[in-house]
């Protein structure tokens, strides 16, 4: 069946149109650190004769990964803590610079995520600007969405909550803002990394919910969740990654059901 | 894919590159060039104005004195370098203490702005990395965004500055207008001196350790707490073209043209006219190079 060998072999004139195409990507991460002490002296000697640091490591986080995805798909990825699966979907969305391959996108793919554009000493008020903002949204979209944002996110049904700096907010409701805002935004090509295991049951049922209707007005979903669960209920396709390699891609029984006699669940 | 898409249609391998060509897929991540890097940066203009002034606000949010603490900080250097250059070495020349505490305070504010606008902009890439992997904008927002915040410190600290002035007699004329043109030539140079490091400092993050020294020595040879030329020439009995040299360089020449715009008397009067083509020749090539210089590794940012 539709297992590694047969997922590279490319099928054009079928009439679905390709939105992702990943080409034997490799991902390396350089970690500096650990071990060893820097003076002023031998740092400036390593900048000015451009030496790499004897103390970098590599980390090969992605090993040659390749696949197609096709416009109207919902794409899980699956596989254990540190399988890569994180950083291809920074690859996709060209955040990572690739070491190999090449990814070819439609359009400009974005991450579901803005929680390093927020400050937690600013008011919920503010983050919500900023993570509009930063997520490439005009002022006037951020202004009409304000609304909407702070609604859905459920921050201000007990109390004003939305005027106080988001370091007084209780991780749920950090969490729950944090979906919100990145939730505003309309996407080609989509991609959430474990961003469904957030807030209490009724804001999670809402969540899954925006994302089914993210995924009608997209292109294309991608999906990291270690809930097999979610996976289950919202992608139709799944990509199986372990140790940065490509072990499986197919419809998601099959590959659910092969992942859990792996893992033994 | 499945299986039955195989028997459906009639089969072809093609490469990725050849599919990704026939729909009109682009490399993800790929540099775009100057001119759409210009524009894509001018299209977040509110994200960097907004990122600026949240840093700001965020900055002493934890402080019991809050903001204000963006003025105390300059001032109580400016209050040490008094006691130090101005009593004890007697670093000030002929100037009296109504010409020598407006020249010190101007000179510290002033250089605290080019200062604090490399050291941020080093860290610019490196500590902002999360917001790099996470978010897709043009990553020279970020130096920007953190000269722009520096730069609205500056403006706070402006009200002190102009009460200096006026403590010591230096009233308001019309030279008080060219602060403005100086302090837009200062943000050019600053943000492309801030971009320029903000590339090294991604792929050397030992850079930061260095910095507060290179630094300092660069406060010590740009005259902030003393009068250059005076102490080049009269104190240490240096060659002239060693003033010269000193005096040409970026951060004497916009501490000088804020000194000539706002006070009056004989230290205005001994600022050359062509410290404004210098102050400009260092903006536009600080400016331009270094933005240009950050640009072309745009899309490797994010890696180390």
């Amino acid at each position: 069946m539709a297992d590694k060998e047969n997922a590279t072999g490319l099928v054009a004139d079928d009439g679905r149109v390709p939105t992702v195409i990943a080409d034997d990507l490799h991902i390396v991460y350089r970690v500096y650190g650990g071990g060893g002490r820097g003076s002023a002296t031998a740092a400036l000697r390593r900048i000015v004769r451009r030496e790499p640091s004897a103390r970098v490591r590599e980390v090969h986080a992605v090993r040659g990964v390749s696949f197609v995805a096709y416009r109207g798909e919902a794409i899980g990825l699956i596989g254990t803590n540190g399988s890569g699966k994180s950083t291809l979907l920074r690859a996709i969305a060209g955040l990572l610079p690739a070491e190999r391959g090449r990814v070819y996108t439609d359009g400009q793919p974005s991450l579901l995520g803005v929680n390093a554009a927020l400050m937690n000493d600013l008011t919920g008020e503010r983050n919500v600007i900023l993570g509009g903002l930063a997520m490439g949204m005009t002022r006037e979209q951020v202004r009409q969405r304000y609304n909407g944002i702070v609604e859905f996110s459920g921050i201000n049904e007990k109390d004003d909550f939305i005027s106080l700096p988001m370091r007084t907010y209780s991780s749920g409701m950090q969490a729950r803002l944090r979906f919100a805002i990145a939730a505003a935004k309309d996407h080609d090509v989509l991609m959430i990394d474990e961003a469904l295991a957030t807030g209490d049951k009724k804001f999670q049922r809402r969540s899954e919910e925006r994302i089914r209707e993210m995924r009608a007005e997209a292109g294309t979903v991608f999906l990291v969740s270690h809930n097999n669960k979610s996976i289950r209920d919202t992608c139709d396709r799944v990509l199986w990654l372990e140790k940065g390699e490509l072990v499986m891609d197919g419809p998601t029984d099959q590959v659910l059901k092969a992942y859990e006699e792996e893992t033994g669940k | 894919m499945s299986e039955t898409t195989h028997e459906s249609a009639p089969t072809r391998e093609v490469s990725p590159a050849e599919l990704a060509a026939q729909y009109g897929l682009s490399v993800s991540g790929a540099r775009p060039s100057l001119l759409d890097y210009v524009r894509q940066l001018w299209g977040r203009r509110y994200f960097i104005v907004a990122f600026s002034q949240a840093k700001l606000t965020a900055q002493y949010s934890q402080a019991k004195l809050g903001q204000l603490w963006q003025v105390f900080t300059p001032l109580l250097n400016a209050l040490v370098y008094y006691l130090i250059f101005g009593r004890l070495l007697g670093g000030r020349g002929e100037m009296g203490d109504d010409e020598y505490i407006p020249f010190l305070v101007t000179g510290v504010f002033v250089f605290t702005f080019t200062q604090a606008s490399v050291l941020a902009g080093v860290k610019s890439i490196s500590g902002n990395l999360g917001l790099v992997r996470a978010l897709h904008f043009p990553r020279a927002s970020l130096p920007i965004s953190f000269s722009l915040q520096q730069l609205q410190q500056l403006l706070f600290a402006m009200v002190i500055l102009v009460a200096v002035m006026l403590g010591f007699r230096h009233w308001p004329s019309w030279t008080w207008l060219l602060v403005i043109p100086a302090l837009v030539l200062q943000f050019v140079f600053n943000a492309g001196l801030a971009m320029l490091f903000a590339r090294w400092g991604s792929h050397t993050p030992d850079l930061v350790q260095l910095m507060p020294f290179v630094l300092r020595t660069w406060m010590y040879a740009s005259g902030v707490m003393f009068p250059l030329r005076y102490t080049v020439e009269s104190t240490a009995k240096w060659p002239g073209w060693v003033a010269d040299i000193l005096e040409a360089n970026p951060a004497a020449v916009y501490m000088d043209l804020m000194r000539f715009s706002l006070m009056s008397g004989p230290y205005h009067d001994s600022i050359p006219a062509n410290t404004w083509l210098l102050a400009i020749g260092w903006a536009l090539v600080v400016g331009v190079g270094g933005f240009v210089y950050f640009w072309q590794a745009e899309e490797r940012y994010g890696r180390g």
